[in-house]
């Protein structure tokens, strides 16, 4: 943490008559690392999070806050046992995220599947699906300077299209699953287009129209499974129906092992961060979300139609959003969708694309890393609080999005081309 | 090198916080776990709403504490759900936990128990709120609908104004019965006493009411319940768990009207007790822990545990919570007839009819 230790050489205009020495890869790789470069401002970040989290944990748990109470006394317990406290609970979250060392234990001595050891990889993997999706779809809007905060509301109308198409047609699986996944992404971008048209037309703000679009959706979710089109006919609590076999998206490692949930769908997110880092790099679309997110006024001068930018964008995230959705309703398998199963993923989606600075590799970096937080959380609980996880997050989030906070505590060092912020237009 | 400020303030502030925290008390001697050696592990994986959602998934958890308290060879633990797509992978590892007894919390988790109860025999099952015709899993249900109906029918000889209302979180069974009990109870006073009680917010026949779509929001529960109130309802009969609370506050800003609580005695549990003039009682704390010591005997004798059970009038699962502060305004002659209901319930000559009353295995 100290700053003190290299002291670059002074850039010197003259540096043709007396070049300096150029700096050895470890000089630069040291400097790299004291400085608030969005890299390491993401990776101290992440360090502070895990920090802060061990206190959090030490203070939330009763037997280790009650040794403090006699640490004068007997030191050694308090720190013996936050230490045990800490190392545990991370190892446990890790355990069930990547890999249980009880079960490679049980594997080495022949009482375990190697699909076993798989299972906390799947259930990361399964967890990370729905974010890669709505963090695509808030990044996306993000780089247009639209702020979506109606991704949540988005999956839940392509849940519910995805769900339409999977129970009431009956195709082969060949052409009803990419059907129900269409229609996923059609109702998505449908409703989602919603706020990108009224800010084309009339000028009204999108988060506020996002915002409230949610809310519409939610109601109209609890409403329609009621209906007597969606509800269950075999079970009389507020579920769905169940989407028939040939439109159920199919395990990617089922073969190795019952339990192993992961679906084609994280496929599909992967395909759909490829082709978002295409629309935005490579084709004219991507080009025009870009130079209306940059600068509104310039591009509208230069002849673009930044209204039709805006409508286009945000039913592109709103598909994106909708794909989500599509993969939650024809992966719950037999159990149907209730008011429950959207959970927070729209939500979660913002977070993600802010983590991932979004941009479409960073984003399904960030999804992994949120998948794995969560599904850790689930398997170590009790002995964790479940709510660990959306806690690191949401400290992980709070330190990259003031990236100057992370460089006052750690003291780090301004980068050459200045701090890295997201732009903040469209807030 | 000076000392930064930041620094300084870091050394006071945690100076302070270990002040704050570290007393200077003694040293205990070696203080043991509770049930640390316990043979028998039981575990409970709850709904959404978490453990402590001072509703059914905490009265059941609060059944296992009370059997781990009962029996020191057992330990006990939970796992929480956020929503149904967090049933498998609890359960599952609840089973890779080597629990001996695995709860399930809520009527929409009974597949997901059956699936996994199926693929491991050895292991005891429970489901809460749900039926099951798999072996090794036990099914507590309740029959709600017969406390409610007597809760009905004091609600009917109580109320001043000739209105009374309920209405629910969401339009699921476990609600809807306890609905069909209190219009049912109603009906019955209309028809014995001559009276013309009219409830408000549940057509048992259309089986349609009012619901505030939530179990959480006490600020909806309270706004439904002054609607109600100022169409002359002065009793409300809220079924929905922590948002009910909202009737309670409701009842509590106007002289007139009361409350009658569900699940637990609202006496007891909630801050009202002076609003409300009994509750409707689902014994889920019992059940659940009459399901776990059930479950470690069949374990002793290396069986999976079976069977179900349904809360009644009978068995005690179910019941009317005491008048307490309404002791002397329910007359002599109301609590003679709530008795005679009750016996002739158990007896089987009065049967209250819901769609959504548990199924018999």
């Amino acid at each position: 943490m100290s700053t003190d230790t290299a002291t670059p050489p002074a850039e010197q205009p003259d540096a043709a008559e007396n070049p300096p020495p150029r700096p050895g890869f470890t000089q630069l790789f040291g400097r790299y690392l004291i400085e608030a470069n969005s890299v390491m401002v993401t990776v101290y970040s992440l360090l502070l999070a895990f920090l802060i989290g061990a206190v959090l944990l030490i203070v939330s748990d009763e037997n280790v806050r009650s040794t403090y109470t006699y640490f004068f006394a007997r030191p050694q317990d308090a720190l013996t046992s936050s230490w045990i406290l800490v190392r545990d609970s991370y190892l446990a979250l890790f355990e069930g995220a990547i890999l249980n060392l009880n079960t490679l234990e049980r594997f080495q001595a022949g009482t375990a599947e190697f699909g076993d050891l798989l299972r906390p990889i799947s259930e990361t993997l399964l967890n990370a699906t729905p974010l890669i999706f709505t963090g695509l779809a808030v990044g996306l809007a993000f780089r247009a300077g639209l702020f979506n905060i109606g991704a949540q509301g988005q999956l839940i109308f392509g849940m519910l299209g995805a769900l339409a198409v999977g129970f009431s047609l009956n195709l082969p699986a060949v052409v009803h699953l990419p059907l129900a996944i269409v229609a996923g992404a059609l109702a998505g971008a449908a409703f989602g287009a919603i706020p990108g048209v009224l800010k084309a037309t009339t000028g009204a703000h999108e988060v506020i129209s996002s915002i409230m679009l949610n809310n519409i959706a939610f109601f109209f979710l609890v409403w329609a499974i009621g209906t007597g089109f969606f509800h269950s006919e075999t079970k009389s609590e507020l579920v769905t129906k169940p989407v028939d076999e040939s439109a159920t998206l199919p395990t990617l490692l089922g073969w190795l092992g019952a339990g192993l949930r992961v679906n084609l769908a994280l496929i599909v997110g992967l395909a759909a961060a490829v082709f978002t880092w295409w629309l935005l790099s490579r084709s004219t679309f991507g080009f025009r979300i870009r130079a209306v997110g940059f600068n509104a006024h310039a591009s509208a001068t230069a002849g673009m139609h930044v209204g039709r930018t805006y409508a286009s964008t945000m039913a592109f995230a709103g598909g994106l959003a909708g794909l989500a959705g599509a993969a939650l309703s024809l992966g719950v398998g037999s159990s149907g969708v209730t008011t429950n199963t959207a959970l927070e993923y729209g939500f979660d989606g913002i977070t993600v694309a802010l983590l991932g600075r979004a941009r479409p590799g960073g984003i399904v970096a960030a999804a992994l890393l949120f998948g794995a937080l969560k599904a850790g959380a689930l398997s170590a609980q009790p002995d964790v609080p479940v709510d660990i996880s959306t806690l690191l997050q949401a400290i992980i989030v709070l330190f990259i999005a003031a990236p100057a906070l992370v460089k006052a505590i750690l003291h780090l060092r301004t980068p050459r081309g200045g701090m890295v912020t997201l732009e903040a237009k469209g807030w | 090198m000076a000392v930064k400020p930041y620094k300084l303030a870091l050394v006071g502030l945690s100076a302070v916080g270990l002040a704050a925290v570290a007393a200077c008390g003694e040293a205990p001697s070696d203080s043991g776990d509770d049930n640390a050696d316990a043979s028998f592990l039981a575990c409970m994986v709850t709904d959404s709403g978490g453990v402590d959602d001072k509703s059914f998934n905490e009265s059941s958890w609060n059944g296992m504490l009370a059997a781990e308290e009962e029996n020191d060879d057992i330990k006990v633990d939970f796992k929480e759900s956020s929503s149904e797509t967090d049933y498998d992978p609890n359960l599952q590892s609840s089973v890779d936990d080597g629990c001996n007894f695995i709860v399930g919390v809520g009527g929409l988790m009974t597949e997901n128990v059956n699936a996994i109860a199926t693929a491991n025999p050895d292991v005891s099952f429970a489901t809460v709120d749900g039926f099951s015709e798999v072996e090794n899993v036990y099914s507590i249900q309740f029959d709600t609908a017969q406390s409610a109906f007597l809760a009905g029918y004091v609600a009917a000889a109580q109320t001043q104004t000739g209105t009374v209302a309920t209405w629910g979180g969401l339009q699921i069974p476990p609600v809807t019965i306890f609905m069909d009990g209190f219009a049912r109870g109603i009906a019955k006073h209309n028809e014995d006493k001559g009276t013309d009680v009219q409830l408000l917010g549940w057509d048992v026949e259309a089986q349609e009411g009012t619901f505030i779509n939530g179990f959480e929001s006490a600020t909806d529960g309270k706004s439904q319940s002054d609607t109600f109130i100022e169409q002359g309802a002065d009793i409300i009969f809220p079924v929905a768990g922590p948002a009910g609370i909202g009737a309670l506050t409701a009842a509590a800003e106007d002289d007139a009207v009361t409350a009658i609580w569900v699940d637990t005695d609202g006496y007891e549990s909630t801050d009202y007790g002076s609003e409300i003039i009994t509750s409707a009682e689902k014994g889920l704390a019992n059940a659940v822990k009459d399901s776990v010591l059930a479950a470690y005997d069949a374990a002793q004798g290396g069986d999976a545990v079976t069977g179900s059970y349904i809360g009644t009038l009978e068995n005690g699962g179910v019941s009317l919570a005491p008048f307490h502060d309404f002791e002397d305004d329910v007359s002599d002659e109301t609590k003679a007839e709530i008795d005679a209901l009750t016996q002739q319930i158990i007896d089987g000559t009065l049967v209250v009819e819901s769609p959504a009353s548990p199924t018999a295995g």
